[in-house]
């Protein structure tokens, strides 16, 4: 039990804090794919759908492996981070899921980008970092905001997933994953290590798909219409 | 039609040069550590360093280590598994590879059946209990993490019920090859066939009843209503058939990414020795060309059938047809 409870702090800053670092990478990318559009679009959205054409599983599994195996940690500039960081597992998560992300966000950004008002924002010689940041955002983060919970539901899955295959979170630090996947030993003999964790998953998950379809509704007028007819 | 087909082609050609080199520099190219002693194993010894390092160039420039890689990979497909030396990758692969399809078209034929019928359902009893009862119970499905769900499954099936008339039936867990027993290979996989399954029956529910909903409001739908057909036979003939359209798409892709090692969570707790389950051995060794072997046949396997389904799609709905 005491795991359990340890094993969901790290579950759920994973969770959050890849979710939020995903979501983050996409806008940033988004918006200059969807505002500079020409080369830097093309650049961005081909990157973009070849990190899609993987499947996330393996390619998780993939830089998981290699970063694994790599004794000294990655070297980010000045930050290095160790193998049995929290980090690791939290980055690869923020990484894989970006393409996920970014595509509606693009949409939206190249959509807001003909409005009249960013129109007249040009003609009263606003700046291109003005025009992102103080017309374009604001419009596109509505959909940043809708898209969180459901991300967050993901990456705690896909957390869970990677650490009950030993690749996630590594030992001696704990996460629902890796009790379930010692769970799996003593399934027969004493079950409920394998039953609780999961069970905290489930729960938590279903809680934010619930309060994601409720943002959705609250927040994307289109969905709103189609839950009223 | 056949420009758009040639076009997807070329598309697909420079996609999966391109899943190619991603990989090869995930796995050569990433900073830290010298890539022989990475692809050696755990705690290798010095010779297998060396002749990793004499087999994979790394003693020449990227170009040339990149070509032999791919040479090894799939012209003369002897890439070998250091942690595990008589294993021959290429082969191992292709051997578990019947396993993991057997796995996912059952669980694939259920999931469309099921799911299907209780989109079919929610949008029939709208307004009623029944409705948001059926979204509830799909929400769940898609909430369970696959393991545990697995788990649970055998900890009823294998143990706790499993000498009760309701479970006694179930097989130990494994594999039993189609062509030997087609009973036994059943009896084996009903139960790893539901536990896959349950996800994607909610996931597509949902998507299903939502998209028959929209279609509900579209004029021809109000026309075939007018013309005096049966609320059934609009339902079926006209709200459903087109729902499908995002419904076959939708399935290629996940079919695709199951058979390409999505399905290694269900293999793994099964213990069904397909091509996941080989990727998850070599994880606990940090095998490494096993799991790049691996990687790189289940994304090209993911990106030729992708555009198969483009193709098909385009086929099927003139209207998204680029000219």
């Amino acid at each position: 039990m005491a795991r359990v409870l340890y094993g969901g702090r790290a579950s759920l800053t994973i969770g959050v804090i890849s979710a939020v670092l995903c979501t983050l990478i996409a806008l940033a990318l988004a918006l200059l794919a969807g505002f500079f559009r020409g080369f830097s679009d093309t650049l961005i959205s081909r990157t973009m759908d070849l990190i899609w054409a993987f499947p996330v599983y393996l390619l998780a599994i993939s830089l998981a492996t290699v970063l694994l195996t790599t004794p000294n940690g990655l070297k980010l500039g000045p930050i290095t981070i160790s193998p049995s960081s929290l980090w690791l597992p939290t980055l690869i998560i923020a990484v894989i899921y970006v393409p996920y992300v970014f595509r509606p966000l693009r949409g939206q950004v190249l959509s807001v980008r003909e409005k009249e008002y960013v129109e007249a924002a040009v003609s009263q010689g606003a700046s291109n970092l003005r025009l992102m940041f103080s017309d374009i955002l604001p419009n596109v983060i509505s959909t940043a905001i809708v898209l969180l919970p459901l991300m967050i539901a993901t990456t705690i899955l896909t957390e869970a997933a990677l650490s009950f295959l030993s690749i996630g979170v590594q030992p001696p630090k704990a996460s629902w994953g890796t009790v379930i996947g010692d769970g799996q030993d003593l399934l027969y003999t004493r079950p409920l290590v394998a039953i609780v964790p999961g069970i905290f998953i489930v729960l938590t998950v279903l809680a934010l798909n619930v309060l994601g379809d409720g943002v959705r509704d609250a927040l994307d007028p289109r969905a709103k219409v189609r839950v009223r007819d | 039609m056949v420009a758009f087909i040639v076009r997807r082609l070329i598309g697909l050609v420079a996609v999966l040069f391109a899943i190619s080199v991603l990989v090869f520099l995930i796995f050569f190219a990433t900073p830290g550590v010298d890539p022989s002693a990475r692809l050696a194993g755990r705690n290798p010894q010095p010779e297998t360093i060396a002749a990793v390092k004499h087999e994979f160039g790394l003693d020449r420039p990227l170009p040339i280590r990149y070509l032999l890689m791919m040479q090894r990979l799939f012209i003369s497909r002897d890439l070998v598994s250091y942690g595990n030396q008589a294993l021959k990758v290429v082969p191992a692969i292709t051997e578990a590879a019947p396993v993991t399809f057997s796995l996912v078209i059952g669980a694939a034929v259920l999931w469309i059946v099921v799911s299907i019928l209780m989109g079919l359902a929610a949008v029939t009893f709208k307004g009623t209990v029944i409705d948001p009862l059926l979204m509830i119970i799909a929400l769940i499905g898609i909430s369970m993490p696959v393991f545990w769900v697995g788990e649970m499954a055998n900890l009823i099936t294998q143990d706790r019920l499993h000498d009760t008339f309701l479970f006694s039936w179930v097989p130990p867990l494994g594999y039993t090859p189609f062509t030997q027993d087609p009973w036994q290979w059943f009896l084996h996989l009903i139960i790893p066939w539901i536990t896959l399954s349950i996800l994607y029956i909610g996931f597509y529910a949902r998507v299903l009843r939502a998209n028959m909903l929209d279609i509900q409001n579209e004029d021809f739908v109000r026309t075939a209503r007018a013309k005096g057909l049966s609320p059934r036979g609009v339902l079926v003939r006209h709200v459903l058939r087109n729902s499908l359209i995002t419904f076959v798409s939708l399935f290629g892709l996940d079919f695709a990414v199951l058979v390409s090692g999505g399905a290694l969570l269900t293999e793994v707790v099964f213990a069904l020795p397909g091509v996941g389950l080989l990727t998850f051995n070599a994880l606990t060794n940090l095998d490494l060309p096993v799991i790049m072997a691996t990687v790189i046949y289940g994304a090209f396997f993911i990106t030729i059938l992708s555009a198969l389904v483009d193709i098909l799609y385009a086929q099927l709905d003139p209207r998204i047809r680029p000219t």
